[in-house]
């Protein structure tokens, strides 16, 4: 993958937020606090626990659809992250090799029954926290944190963060180009060469810094971002956020899959 | 009046690396005056104006600015009088939204939110603006940041408007927009450029600056036509100038081309 097909990464996801959906609508204190709720819920959940996890998949697959966010586009995000949970779990099968039966005599170590557990809520965590960002302007997200009482140097490290994330990439790309033109294949593209571009990235980056602050004290900038932006929660927000509690509480405190199969084996009976 | 007043007295300023920027300016502009500053690059234009809101403070002279003398103390003082336009439209817009930006200067000042609102609207309007209003600054076109740049700092209506190479980022036609905007300009306006067409379409008075002093203070027609003393300065006359100068010889052989 090249840097320039990265940088439209995330470019894309970007403009995926700007989008109108009936999600995209919700207010973004809403949908930071569901996204909050349902992350804190599925983690909840003891480490051999796997089919009481199963029905959470509704949230994200609800929300995709609603959203009409491209379901590849997440995929291949969450596949790109995924080696971290992977190695953070692949060990468990080795270690805990307590042998547990599954279902008429069929044994199983409980660590490969842990990695799974751990997998599905990986799975569902970032799905979530991409569904999140996918379906809200970042801006908003900052502004929503804002109001739920995250402390302004937060914030604002984050508002910048957005902002300049596009314009430091873009730099680098300007220099990733301006090497591979003059590198001719491989030389020039080794580790020494990297190791100063990305010195360079950092002078550059300290001296937009400087040239940044000076900016903001010429208009007045005294410590204090003000925000006019305004954020409204109505009706359709107060209903999203208690649906989505509902449906998180009845999963946490009822066992809704056992409840189902007992259903379906007695109209089976 | 003497609340738009920009005044240098032998102002000499070090970098910390001890190169000397500037050594011995002196000018006074008056109120409704505009001023370009030329100069080959690294002569100290953008030193000096960065002195003009207190960004950088001089090692020895004395800065006034209106009626107040240029002092750490006085600094947000004097920022709030003068609005500064910077090279680089990426730096000047650090607000998520472009509608954030413009608001950041007026919501500094204090001004009441529908104040800020109406006044946001009225800017983006000026410089042509409006249906951008609620886009991030990276999904704009360089001549777009440029004006919106512009924008938010009219927003805080300053008394005096500084600018670095306002028309380096834009295409033909907004920089046009550009130069009619600040003829309409009617406070003082001090712009460093190269581009000497815009100095002399914008500019009564010109300065030009040679290793930190300044080597040609006066009216602009005079100065950016002596072709000795630009080119001794590593610049040269402006297009519209030299159209004039060379022209003969020119039209004599556009006309020899075409018969």
């Amino acid at each position: 993958m090249t840097f320039d097909e990265e940088y439209f990464n995330i470019g894309y996801l970007d403009r995926l937020s700007y989008r109108d959906t009936v999600v995209h609508r919700l207010d973004p204190r809403g949908k930071v606090i569901a996204t909050m709720i349902f992350v804190i819920t599925v983690i909840s959940y003891p480490k051999y626990e796997v089919i009481p996890l199963v029905p959470f998949f509704i949230f994200p697959v609800l929300l995709i659809t609603l959203s009409d966010t491209p379901f590849k586009f997440v995929l291949k995000k969450m596949l790109i992250v995924s080696p971290f949970a992977v190695f953070i779990g692949i060990f468990n099968p080795l270690f805990d090799t307590r042998a547990v039966t599954l279902a008429d005599g069929v044994l199983i170590s409980a660590g490969w029954i842990s990695f799974l557990s751990l997998l599905i809520k990986f799975t569902l965590t970032t799905s979530s926290a991409l569904l999140l960002i996918a379906t809200t302007s970042f801006p908003g997200i900052c502004t929503a944190l804002q109001r739920l009482g995250v402390p302004a140097p937060f914030t604002s490290q984050l508002f910048f963060l957005y902002r300049y994330i596009f314009v430091l990439m873009e730099e680098a790309m300007r220099i990733v180009r301006a090497r591979d033109l003059r590198s001719f294949g491989s030389r020039g593209t080794d580790i020494k060469v990297f190791v100063r571009l990305i010195g360079i990235l950092f002078v550059r980056t300290v001296e937009r810094a400087e040239r940044i602050y000076n900016a903001m004290l010429s208009r007045g900038f005294r410590g204090h971002i003000p925000s006019m932006r305004q954020l409204r929660f109505t009706i359709s927000d107060a209903i999203f956020v208690f649906l989505t509690i509902a449906f998180l509480s009845a999963l946490r405190f009822f066992n809704i899959t056992e409840m189902i199969g007992r259903f379906v084996q007695e109209l089976a009976v | 009046m003497s609340h738009h007043l920009v005044a240098f007295d032998s102002v000499s300023f070090c970098y910390p690396d001890g190169t000397e920027a500037l050594n011995g300016v002196s000018f006074r502009i008056i109120h409704g005056e505009s001023v370009g500053i030329v100069g080959a690059n690294g002569a100290g234009k953008s030193t000096i104006l960065m002195h003009m809101n207190g960004y950088l403070l001089p090692s020895s002279g004395i800065i006034t600015i209106g009626d107040l003398q240029l002092t750490k103390k006085t600094r947000q003082e004097i920022r709030r009088k003068v609005g500064m336009v910077f090279q680089n439209p990426d730096d000047q817009l650090f607000m998520p939204t472009v509608f954030d930006d413009v608001a950041f200067g007026p919501l500094n000042l204090g001004l009441p939110e529908e104040k800020v609102r109406e006044r946001v609207d009225e800017v983006l309007k000026i410089v042509g603006c409006l249906s951008l209003k609620d886009k991030p600054p990276h999904h704009l076109s360089s001549g777009q940041k440029s004006s919106v740049a512009i924008a938010s700092v009219i927003a805080m209506q300053p008394d005096i408007l500084v600018m670095d190479e306002p028309a380096s980022n834009l295409d033909p036609k907004s920089r046009r927009q550009l130069i009619e905007f600040l003829k309409d300009f009617e406070h003082t306006k001090v712009i460093a450029s190269h581009d000497l067409d815009l100095i002399l379409d914008v500019c009564k008075r010109c300065i030009v600056i040679r290793d930190g002093r300044i080597v040609a203070d006066g009216l602009s027609h005079e100065i950016l036509s002596d072709r000795g003393l630009l080119e001794e300065n590593n610049l040269e006359l402006p297009l519209s100038l030299q159209r004039v100068a060379y022209g003969n010889d020119k039209i004599m052989e556009g006309e020899r081309w075409t018969t």
